[in-house]
């Protein structure tokens, strides 16, 4: 168990050094000089501009861009953003809310797709099925910023239950209009897949015979049927991950959330390469390990799947 | 507690007894009095953008950090609800002759570290600025000072402080509307504590305006900035509300939102999606007025078939092809105001009746004979192609004025998209650019010469489509260089004229600010920048 975590985690360097030189790269061919747009429509005296591109070693090739870039980081150092702030700081103010966002926007997804998914299995074919069926298939074709502006508008523009943007004021409390909006684009395809995983798990020999034992449905379907079906729940929401982080830097600029996903949208249109590099590659990195976490949940759920060798 | 933070305590108290007097002459202020929240009601809030960069007054080019620089500072001038400078911690500000001006400030004034206002905090400050070595953003506006230099360090030596409160500047070339420049941020003097390091106070600056940071944590980087009322300030802009709280918005979608549902007092941007609608969503608390804000493509010299009596001819022709009125009118829902000259009707001087200003007016017929007589002289192939930023929305008018010449000239024309606006910009300053392209001018104070003499004089540095006329640089020179402003206004419109005749670029229309307010506050004036008077802005809550 333990080598294999420790195999997992090793996976992690070539994931960052990948990352990072791939991210930077692309960064690097983005065209245009993010120097000049700092002086807008207005030229700069050549002599500025060029102290200013030596100052974030613009003019040097790229590999040497990215060499700064990586002793930077051995020094615990992420770089500067274009006003002069640490790309730390910037990570250390950002993520805390973006992961207050992202665990809420779970948590709805969970207990949406857990109750809904398990009621319908059970009704399958009733009309709760066929509604959930309906409701779910309109969550997964909206667009998120569909969602996310038709949220704004009635539920705190029109009446007024929720602020329309988050701002300041970003506690757990403040944020359930954008988690609401992200845990209900993706609670869909977790729903189905419960609701699949509840059928065929209702129709397993052990089921039968736990029925047969005389056991009620109140005793059977939360031991033995819920905790079979949601493995493949939680298989989908490490790919549903992914999906979060692109959803989070959507519903954060609509709903004004100080977070990773708003602030690395900023840096994108200011071609701030240490920003973006840093941002993405944590976004990697956290990847990586939610996924090694899942896969240690399967043991956890399922005694049968062992980690050894 | 430190002895900052308790002074700053004290302060903050005494603005929140300032504010309830106020609140008092208005309707009745809820009456809790010892914490920050009574003053709350009177609190205005406002969109704005996380500065670009640190809070330093010469490294402050954006709107986002300069309105928050425009707040807690005061400079020699400031400028009213029509664009006029008016003395703010200046006494007076005499223009010798075109390149010498002496200047008086008031004695007691102070930073609200209780440093006094003396002409040294000027001095240094503009030197800080000015310095080849400090990279400053808006070191340009120290280029006309005696001793400024792009390529190396030294002294501005045209400033000499007279006694503690007068100094004299004099100036490299005649500038005669030197004084009418200083109320820029660019040009707020600094205490001197901020020389101690510069970047701890770009971080927490320390002014000497109608309003003061809340605090050392004042600032939450791109999340708000909140202001309280600086109680020392005496200039003519003292607040009329307790204090400011600049919320930064990633879009203005948001900003809308937020003030539609009532989160926010005053917003001076609406998304293009609600311009349609903002109007009847807001009734008279809508904003839309002709901002100091110039728009156009710049057709570069070297352009084939654009030089010359064939470029000229082509130029107008092209010109007369685009149907302003109807373009401001549908894409803009009425947002932009068709252009009558190179400059903007919210200055001073600006007249919309200049000689050769009807080639702005769609005219199709004429423009078709223009075209056909620059046929003449060298017949046209190809397409005409207006480069633009797609990430600025410019794409609809880009469309639309294309159409209106290949509908009208019955040629190709199209627009020519670049990902974003540094990928356009760099194409533009390394010349590399082979079409026209699109051009804005936001003035940087409020005189014509700021339209005309960075953009088009010979060799000038924004001169973007390397337009050089002897006979205009001469008008332009002529009127810089006296200190009659009538005379200088006649020569700056008789240059324009010669523009209107050559079109360097093709003006297309002013931008307005397109603003709103709620219904809790009063008295909302636009400034001559699209910036909200907050000072004067009342709030009944």
């Amino acid at each position: 168990m333990l080598g294999y975590i420790l195999r997992r985690v090793l996976q992690l360097i070539p994931v960052f050094f990948g990352s990072t030189l791939l991210i930077y790269f692309l960064v690097f061919a983005m065209p245009g000089d993010p120097i000049l747009a700092l002086f807008g429509d207005k030229t700069p005296n050549a002599a500025l501009l060029a102290s200013l591109q030596d100052q974030y070693h613009l003019n040097d090739p790229f590999i040497v861009q990215y060499f700064y870039y990586i002793t930077g980081i051995f020094r615990g150092d992420l770089g500067d953003t274009f006003s002069g702030q640490s790309v730390n700081d910037v990570l250390a103010r950002t993520l805390p809310v973006t992961g207050r966002l992202a665990v809420m926007a779970i948590g709805i997804e969970f207990v949406l797709a857990i109750i809904i998914g398990t009621v319908s299995a059970l009704r399958k074919g009733k009309i709760f099925d066929n509604t959930a069926l309906v409701v779910s298939l309109l969550f997964v074709a909206m667009p998120i910023f569909v969602l996310a502006f038709l949220a704004q508008y009635f539920l705190a523009i029109q009446w007024g239950w929720f602020s329309p943007t988050v701002g300041a004021q970003n506690d757990w409390g403040d944020l359930w209009l954008p988690a609401i909006v992200l845990g209900l684009s993706l609670y869909a395809t977790s729903m189905r897949l419960m609701r699949g995983s509840v059928i065929d798990t209702l129709n397993q020999d052990w089921v039968r015979t736990a029925y047969s034992k005389g056991m009620s449905r109140r005793q059977v379907i939360p031991t033995h049927v819920l905790r079979n079906s949601l493995i493949p729940v939680i298989t989908n929401s490490a790919t549903n991950f992914g999906v979060l982080l692109v959803g989070a830097t959507v519903t954060e600029g609509i709903f004004n959330v100080p977070g990773v996903g708003n602030t690395l949208f900023q840096a994108t249109l200011r071609h701030e390469g240490p920003t973006i590099v840093s941002f993405v590659t944590v976004f990697v990195i956290i990847y990586v390990l939610v996924n090694l976490v899942i896969d240690l949940l399967y043991g956890l759920l399922d005694p049968r799947i062992r980690y050894v060798k | 507690m430190s002895e900052k933070a308790w002074r700053k305590r004290v302060l903050g108290s005494l603005a929140v007894a300032a504010a309830g007097s106020l609140a008092l002459a208005g309707c009745s202020s809820s009456g809790s009095s010892d914490s920050g929240d009574s003053s709350s009601s009177s609190i205005i809030r406002t969109n704005g953008s996380e500065p670009q960069n640190p809070l330093i007054p010469t490294n402050t080019n954006e709107t986002g950090g300069g309105k928050i620089l425009d707040s807690i500072f005061a400079g020699l001038v400031y400028y009213d609800a029509d664009g006029d400078p008016v003395n703010d911690v200046a006494d007076s500000i005499t223009v010798d002759d075109a390149q010498h001006l002496t200047v008086k400030i008031k004695e007691g004034q102070y930073f609200t570290n209780g440093e006094e206002v003396t002409a040294d905090n000027f001095i240094n400050a503009w030197n800080y600025g000015a310095l080849a070595s400090n990279e400053q953003l808006s070191s340009y506006f120290f280029e006309d000072i005696e001793g400024f230099s792009y390529e190396e360090d030294s002294e501005l030596t045209g400033l000499e402080q007279v006694d503690d409160y007068t100094f004299t500047i004099a100036l490299n070339k005649p500038a005669a509307d030197f004084a009418l420049r200083l109320g820029y941020s660019a040009f707020y003097p600094l205490p001197d504590a901020a020389f101690d390091d510069m970047d701890a106070f770009g971080e927490n600056p320390i002014g000497n305006g109608p309003y003061m940071l809340d605090g050392d944590d004042a600032w939450q980087h791109d999340v708000e900035i909140d202001l309280v009322t600086n109680p020392d300030y005496t200039g003519g802009r003292t607040p009329q509300n307790g204090g400011l709280d600049i919320i930064f918005y990633a879009t203005q979608e948001a900003a809308y939102a937020d003030l539609l549902g009532g989160n926010v007092d005053v917003i001076d941007g609406i998304p293009t999606s609600s311009l349609a609608t903002y109007e009847s969503d807001l009734g008279e608390r809508a904003v839309n007025q002709p901002a100091a804000i110039f728009q156009s493509f710049t057709i570069p010299e070297t352009l084939a078939h654009f030089s010359g009596e064939e470029g000229q001819l082509r130029r107008a022709a092209l010109s007369m092809a685009i149907n302003r009125e109807e373009i401001t009118d549908t894409v803009f829902e009425g947002t932009r105001t068709p252009a009558k000259d190179f400059t903007s009707p919210v200055i001073a001087g600006w007249s919309d009746s200049l000689e050769g200003a009807d080639v702005l007016d769609y005219n199709p017929d004429e423009a078709v004979k223009l075209w056909a007589e620059a046929d003449a002289i060298s017949p046209w192939d190809g397409t005409f192609q207006i480069a633009y930023n797609s990430d600025g929305g410019h794409q609809t008018w880009v469309d639309a004025t294309a159409n209106s010449i290949k509908n009208t000239l019955g040629i190709d024309a199209s627009g020519a998209p670049y990902v974003d606006f540094a990928s356009l910009r760099t194409e533009v300053t390394q010349r590399t650019i082979t079409t026209a392209f699109r051009t804005g001018w936001q003035a940087d104070y409020p005189g014509l010469y700021n339209f005309l003499g960075p953009l088009y004089a010979t060799g000038a540095g924004s001169n973007d489509g390397d337009y050089s006329n002897a006979e205009f640089d001469a008008l332009l020179a002529e009127g810089i260089s006296s200190e009659d402003v009538e005379v200088q206004n006649e020569n700056f419109q008789a240059a324009q004229e010669i523009l209107l005749q050559d079109l360097p670029a093709i003006p297309l229309w002013y931008s307005n600010v397109n603003g709103g307010y709620s219904e809790a506050v009063d008295n909302v004036q636009f400034g001559w920048n699209s910036v909200p008077l907050y000072y004067a802005i009342t709030k009944s809550e």
